[in-house]
């Protein structure tokens, strides 16, 4: 029994207002024609044409997008990987330090992993670029990987496979026709998280780059550090429509899925 | 003698604990209860029996004030108990699921009612201990509800609602959790303690067994609308519907027409059958469409035709349940009606007398079977 | 075979990329800052063999430690830091709590959208939710505008570059992580719970401190360690909302590392953070598995 009442109502409306209110300010004011950010002067979508011509952000875009699109796969890969592991293996030598490494990025801050990673890459002699922020990338996306991964692993019914082996699969078909198609949302999660986390990232990014490549998210802090600019608006109403756009759209296929699913069993039920 | 039967239904002077007048409830288009009126007298083991979505939880819901009556009035002890809310009403549930506060612990979670009353501490202690002992829990009072079993659990739940002594304890489905054996044994505990505490009972239930055993009374329901409440035996003996005898206990159903004669009907159901006949207190019209219910084990069986009886019909043997004690034959007649026939198996099963395909013949009393109308 | 390849190569990935960068972070915060490339001595030249190694582990010691402690600089970051995050902590619980319980108790239907709602903000850049901020919170900024024309001030206040709005961005930015497990903990409570406490004699308010509240205990106890934790080491935040008063830990190693560029006391400093952070960490990994073991 739910009750709907004006304490609930109240914390979700004051709750999301302040969730959204600041993001719809910015929206809003990416159309004002004012130099001015604080001062409404007019609809205009002149900042939005100052973006595109800006060559540093673009190119800045350019290098974020393969960053995150090579780091989120390959973290895909090795994510799932230590998801099977750790779900599946067992005991095996060094399963605490295993398990610790992977859990502990996700609660390390991000100044002392873009630190150690530097001083590594320094270290080895390795030239900062492209290739260290997606080494770096990779590390710790992965560790988010494997949790999405695991936590769906943990559920899944062994004896699928099972029954896979029973009917004459080999270990390596009965992964790819029967375990990898259930756990495929899972993993499909994983790498968009992965890929969001990429794109997001300042400060190990930061740590990691070098003066030869230059991230979005760098390019956005140098020019806010500042003060708010109309063009950061622009750039934000467009990062945050692209974001919208996807997680909306995702969760409408989910719900259609699940709706046509439900609709297809109360169909088979009656034809029974 | 009559001083001695709890009958209280029976007594035009006593006056009931509970009144249902007239409640309707409706959850939007759906019509959960039609318009009921009902009456549950003090000390009672009141049964409310019936498949899923019948109302029967409904019903027990607007006893503890989850739920409130669209139309009509509930009285608990002549009052109206519709203001009071559910935490101020004398009436205690056990839930289906027993909802143990799992942060507690056993004794905690019997305390957690008295505690509400501001009761004394000592005699919060002393009140725990005695319902902890009713329900031979004492050892585990300092558990938690997840380190008990669940039949353990299930007194706990039952020790929980009856600390607060109320007028009235609602219980919803109170054994379905549990596994066949430990029902059986609970269910003579709960009549045990009902005795003890001299509590009202009021019990929902979708297993027939389960009311039967338990209950002085049951209501059997179906679309919102008590169908017969009666005493478990008048219920299984003489149903007052269809619906009744064939939702308590096994039943063969025959359908035909009613044509009086002596003292009772004579039923025609078949062609080249020889018609039945039933006595009842029930009036029949010639000619009436009836069905006659007759329960199997007031069927015999016999290979020759009894000559002491009047109801005696021939078929053939197309199944044989056994189930131990008794063997159910499934008997077919030349006409295709299958009739039920039980047995108790007296004899070691090689010495059976009949087998499949065998000729026999079926007969019952005269006051054996039930007329019901339409 | 097949099972050793498929540990093998995260496992390997982890020990080079995640575990020997930290043993460098050690290494290095044990050297001294010397004006070379790299910036610090002695290193490591195992060429020179085993006389090279011992000359090198020579050359280490406690020297930048001993540094943090006698600069107060330090030391009144890493209370700062803790001190902002505890309270930061706290008022997003505040904000937090009530927002999952009304999502928790929303009707069926709408649970799905209230929870893409809250996960919207998640996958948003964490830079331009924060940036969001500056814009309301500036002198001339839009929450001054609207005071001013409300006339609840006559002058305009200062939040931005203060600890308020550092307060206010982190509340905003973890909110989601804070709202998510107490979600969780509430919508698993089955119903029936609230209603036998009801039934035993409860009003709604007291079956929510004895009922509601500490069964969502778990679910609060998560999300304060997944705001707490890394609101500790928190960059962002203190450098775009914070003022100069602002003091976080996270914010000084920046500064230590890029600006005065000695990677020894940079990396003393980090060591020194992650040493704090193990306590809230193993608490956490410990509550989560004790919710693990009550599930299952």
């Amino acid at each position: 029994m739910r009750r709907v009442t004006w304490f609930n109502t109240t914390s979700l409306t004051l709750g999301f207002t302040f969730l959204y209110l600041p993001m719809l300010i910015l929206i809003v004011y990416s159309f004002n024609r004012s130099e001015l950010v604080t001062v409404w002067a007019g609809f205009s979508t002149k900042w939005y044409g100052e973006l595109i011509r800006n060559e540093a952000f673009l190119d800045a875009a350019w290098v974020t997008l393969q960053v995150a699109v090579v780091s989120s796969t390959v973290a895909t890969v090795l994510g799932t990987m230590a998801a099977l592991t750790m779900v599946r293996a067992g005991r095996f030598w060094g399963r605490t330090l295993f398990s610790g490494m992977i859990y502990a990025p996700l609660v390390m801050p991000e100044v002392i992993t873009g630190l150690s990673l530097l001083l590594l890459f320094i270290g080895i002699g390795l030239d900062r670029g492209v290739f260290t922020i997606i080494l770096a990338h990779t590390t710790f996306s992965m560790c988010y990987v494997s949790v999405v991964v695991s936590s769906r692993l943990a559920t899944f019914d062994r004896s699928l496979e099972e029954a896979a082996f029973d009917l004459g699969c080999s270990p390596g078909e009965a992964f790819r026709l029967v375990t990898l198609p259930i756990i495929a949302p899972a993993v499909i999660s994983g790498w968009l998280l992965a890929f969001t986390l990429s794109l997001d990232d300042l400060v190990i990014a930061s740590f990691t780059a070098g003066p030869s490549a230059t991230t979005l998210p760098i390019k956005i802090w140098s020019s806010i550090r500042l003060g708010v600019s109309p063009e950061i608006n622009a750039l934000s109403t467009i990062l945050i429509a692209i974001v919208a756009t996807g997680v909306v759209t995702a969760s409408l296929i989910t719900k259609r899925a699940s709706l046509r699913l439900q609709a297809e069993e109360r169909a088979a039920e009656q034809q029974a | 003698m009559t001083q001695t039967v709890f009958e209280p239904w029976n007594d035009p002077d006593a006056t009931p604990l509970i009144q249902f007048q007239g409640v309707t409830k409706r959850f939007g288009d759906f019509t959960a209860i039609d318009d009921q009126t009902l009456d549950i007298y003090e000390r009672e083991f009141f049964a409310l029996l019936g498949p899923s979505g019948c109302g029967k939880t409904t019903m027990m819901r607007m006893l503890a004030g989850f739920e409130a009556p669209t139309e009509g009035r509930i009285l608990l002890d002549g009052q109206d108990i519709a203001p009071i809310p559910p935490n101020k009403r004398a009436v205690n549930m056990m839930f289906q699921s027993y909802a143990l506060f799992p942060h507690l612990s056993v004794w905690e979670n019997i305390a957690f009612g008295l505690k509400r009353d501001r009761m004394e501490k000592s005699a919060i202690t002393e009140r725990v201990d005695r319902m902890l002992k009713l329900t031979r829990l004492e050892k585990f009072a300092r558990r938690k509800p997840h380190q008990i079993s669940g039949g353990q659990r299930q007194r706990v739940a039952l020790a929980r609602s009856l600390a607060k002594a109320p007028k009235l304890l609602l219980l919803d489905e109170p054994l379905g959790a549990l596994d066949a054996k430990l029902r059986q044994d609970t269910q003579f505990e709960l009549m045990d303690i009902q005795e003890k505490t001299g509590t009202t009972f009021v019990i929902v239930t979708h297993d027939q067994e389960e009311a039967m055993t338990v209950a002085s009374r049951v209501a059997v329901m179906d679309h919102g609308k008590i169908v017969q409440a009666d005493t478990p035996d008048r219920i299984y003996e003489h149903p007052s519907s269809v619906y009744v005898a064939d939702f308590i206990g096994d039943v063969t159903i025959i359908e035909g027409t009613a044509t009086p004669r002596e003292a009772g009907y004579e039923i025609a159901f078949a062609e080249g059958q020889p018609p039945l006949y039933a006595e009842t207190d029930k009036t029949f019209a010639k000619g009436q469409a009836c069905h006659l219910a007759i329960r199997p084990e007031k069927v015999s069986i016999t290979a020759e035709k009894p000559r002491d009886k009047r109801n005696a019909l021939q078929g053939k043997i197309l199944d044989i349940a056994y189930l131990g004690n008794i063997s159910t034959y499934h008997v077919e007649l030349p006409g295709g009606q299958v009739i039920k026939a039980q047995t108790a198996n007296t004899r070691r099963l090689s010495r059976r007398t009949f087998t499949w395909e065998d000729t026999v013949w079926l007969s019952w009393t005269d006051t054996a079977a039930v007329l019901l109308e339409d | 075979m097949r099972r050793f390849a498929l540990i093998v190569l995260p496992y390997a990935w982890l020990l080079a990329l995640f575990l020997v960068p930290f043993i460098i972070v050690l290494k290095i915060s044990l050297s001294d800052i010397a004006l070379s490339i790299p910036p610090y001595t002695p290193t490591l030249d195992l060429s020179a063999g085993w006389e090279g190694t011992k000359r090198f582990f020579a050359g280490l010691d406690f020297e930048n430690f001993v540094f943090l402690t006698t600069d107060d600089l330090y030391w009144k970051a890493y209370l700062s830091s803790l001190r902002i995050a505890a309270v930061a902590t706290f008022l997003t619980l505040l904000v937090g709590y009530p927002i999952a319980y009304g999502m928790a108790n929303a009707p069926d239907h709408w649970r799905p959208t209230l929870m893409m709602l809250v996960i919207l903000p998640f996958w948003t850049s964490f830079l331009i939710r924060v940036y969001s901020w500056m814009g309301i919170l500036s002198g001339e900024g839009y929450l001054n505008q609207l005071l001013l024309a409300l006339g609840a001030i006559s002058e305009p206040l200062t939040i931005l570059n203060t600890n308020i709005a550092v307060y206010i961005g982190i509340v905003y930015t973890y909110l989601p992580f804070m709202i998510l497990p107490i979600y969780a903990a509430l919508e698993r409570m089955d119903a029936s719970l609230l209603e036998a406490a009801e039934d035993l004699g409860c009003s709604r308010l007291t079956a929510f401190w004895l009922v509601t509240f500490p069964l969502s205990r778990n679910g609060v106890v998560a999300g304060c360690f997944l705001v707490f934790i890394p609101t500790v080491g928190e960059f962002v935040i203190p450098a775009l909302l914070g003022g100069s008063k602002t003091l976080m830990i996270g914010k000084v190693l920046w500064d230590e590392f890029f600006k005065n560029r000695d990677w020894p006391v940079a990396s003393a400093v980090a060591v020194i953070l992650l040493l704090i952070l193990i306590i809230p960490i193993v608490l956490f990994q410990r509550n989560e598995q004790k919710q693990r073991e009550a599930e299952g």
